[in-house]
């Protein structure tokens, strides 16, 4: 699951915060997964930190969850990408290899959402 | 509140050096207490800015190692980390310490050693300060900058050829800077087939990975009076913070802290964007020099690509920017950067800057900017 918070005054936000854009707590959550979405801009890194795959191309894109806009950054699964494409959420077990970074592994989760061109 | 002065400064040769962070911070303290011509045991207040030496080099606690080897004890201490700009928020906490009448003497030291690392382990710490929803993405700063410079060209029908530019500029001016890491001109061509890092960003639309540090020496106006006619004043300050994920802003081309930083240093100074005549803005990547000239009120949305196109911004054009060389070609020792923005206005407001002089510098601007503009400081400084 993708999931995004949904806040009182409708707004949406992924990830979620504690307190939204409004200054209210969540009432809801969304799971963008389910939705497509349009690339905003991208950027294909080739200087990638340890664990990372190289090149790693990545985007910012824009869903439209019933008219309320929602951005997301994640990696797209091809290096052929353009502003304005389609693109949809594709799962993956392992985004970067959680032991080669200077993170604790156990502090966060390392699965997620690839974005793949419709 | 105090009128705040800077009554001396100092900074070390950027660039690979064989001190490790205590080593450097020394340096650049004991030189401000000299140019200062100030005891240590007549400093009150000493801050550090640092963002990583821990992660960078396993030594933290370096408030208390540099102030016993300033031999400035008992000086309050405290080390100051807002990433990349770290030493924005030291002038930040040092100003406060001042104006609020709680220190007469306030020394800031600012230094980061990060050149021992690889890049890619170097690239890493400095990508640790984002989002778990970005990290595992494999998000880096640079790569921040590449989405970032896409869009600004996209939007805005802004050519490549003028981020290069911004490069070739800055390394232009760091030619006559002695401290700078690279002393030399490069080309528009060797920036635009430079390697690809962040497409559309190549290797020279981004500054090296640097050691360094740099030193200011806080008072109020009153007491420097007594030092030196010498000196310059702080007259504006201001701290802003953006959204800590970057995807959440509504337009990236827009640095909301950059925004919100220069209103509040703007208005305690009384001053506007078209009063500056200098400028230290934080070219960490050729696009933010774009971004921060427009947020901070100097050219209009989108247009500020036009103004490095026709020269504007050099020395000699109506507005200067980055005469010390900036990051880009003085170099980027993280902690350090902020504090050397305000020692190369600091030279520039006495006149004292050399083959780099902007004519008739009386107010200077700095813009030290964290993160992808998570956090900024904008200060203004005018001669006396």
């Amino acid at each position: 699951m993708m999931e995004a918070y949904r806040y009182p005054d409708g707004s949406i936000t992924f990830p979620g915060h504690p307190i939204g854009p409004g200054g209210e707590e969540p009432v809801d959550t969304v799971d963008l997964s389910e939705y497509t979405a349009e690339v905003i801009t991208w950027t294909t890194s080739t200087a990638t930190p340890p664990g990372v795959r190289e090149p790693n191309t990545l985007a910012i894109v824009e869903f439209d969850v019933d008219g309320e806009p929602v951005r997301a950054l994640g990696g797209v699964t091809t290096e052929e990408v353009t502003i304005g494409d389609e693109v949809r959420p594709v799962y993956v077990d392992e985004l970067r290899d959680p032991e080669a970074g200077i993170r604790e592994p156990d502090s966060q989760a390392w699965d997620g959402y690839r974005f793949e061109p419709v | 509140m105090q009128n705040v002065a800077i009554l001396g400064a100092s900074m070390t040769q950027f660039g690979q050096r064989d001190g490790w962070v205590l080593d450097l911070l020394s340096e650049a303290g004991s030189a401000c207490l000299n140019d200062a011509g100030v005891p240590p045991d007549a400093v009150d207040h000493l801050y550090v800015s640092n963002m990583a030496s821990g992660e960078f080099e396993g030594q933290t606690g370096i408030m208390n190692a540099v102030t016993h080897d300033l031999a400035a004890m008992p000086a309050y201490a405290a080390r100051i980390d807002q990433t990349s700009s770290s030493g924005g928020a030291g002038v930040k906490h040092a100003w406060q310490s001042v104006a609020s009448g709680a220190s007469d003497m306030t020394l800031l030291v600012g230094a980061e050693r990060m050149t021992h690392r690889t890049t890619a382990e170097a690239t890493d710490i400095i990508a640790s300060i984002t989002h778990p929803l970005e990290y595992k993405h494999g998000v880096t700063l640079p790569s921040f900058a590449g989405l970032t410079a896409r869009l600004y060209l996209d939007t805005y029908d802004a050519p490549r050829e003028s981020l290069g530019k911004v490069a070739v500029k800055n390394h232009r001016h760091g030619v006559d800077n002695d401290h700078a890491q690279f002393q030399k001109e490069v080309d528009l061509e060797t920036v635009l087939e430079s390697p690809i890092v962040a497409d559309p960003l190549r290797l020279y639309d981004f500054c090296p990975i640097t050691d360094g540090s740099a030193a200011l020496m806080f008072c109020p106006e009153s007491v420097a009076r007594e030092y030196t006619d010498d000196y310059v004043l702080v007259s504006g300050v201001g701290g802003a913070t953006d959204t800590h994920v970057v995807h959440e802003r509504a337009d990236p081309t827009t640095m909301r802290g950059v925004v919100e930083s220069s209103r509040i240093a703007y208005d305690m100074a009384g001053l506007g964007p078209d009063d500056v005549d200098v400028a230290e803005l934080h070219d960490m990547f050729t696009i933010l020099e774009f971004l921060q000239s427009e947020d901070l009120g100097f050219f209009e949305k989108g247009k500020g690509w036009r103004a490095v196109e026709e020269g504007r911004t050099e020395i000699g054009g109506d507005l200067p920017i980055n005469p010390s060389g900036g990051l880009k070609s003085k170099g980027h020792p993280l902690g350090a950067s902020g504090v050397a923005q305000v020692y190369e206005l600091y030279e520039q407001l006495r006149g004292e800057a050399g083959k780099r002089q902007v004519d008739g510098a009386d107010t200077g601007l700095a813009c030290n900017v964290g993160g992808f503009g998570n956090c900024v400081i904008t200060t203004l400084m005018e001669a006396v």
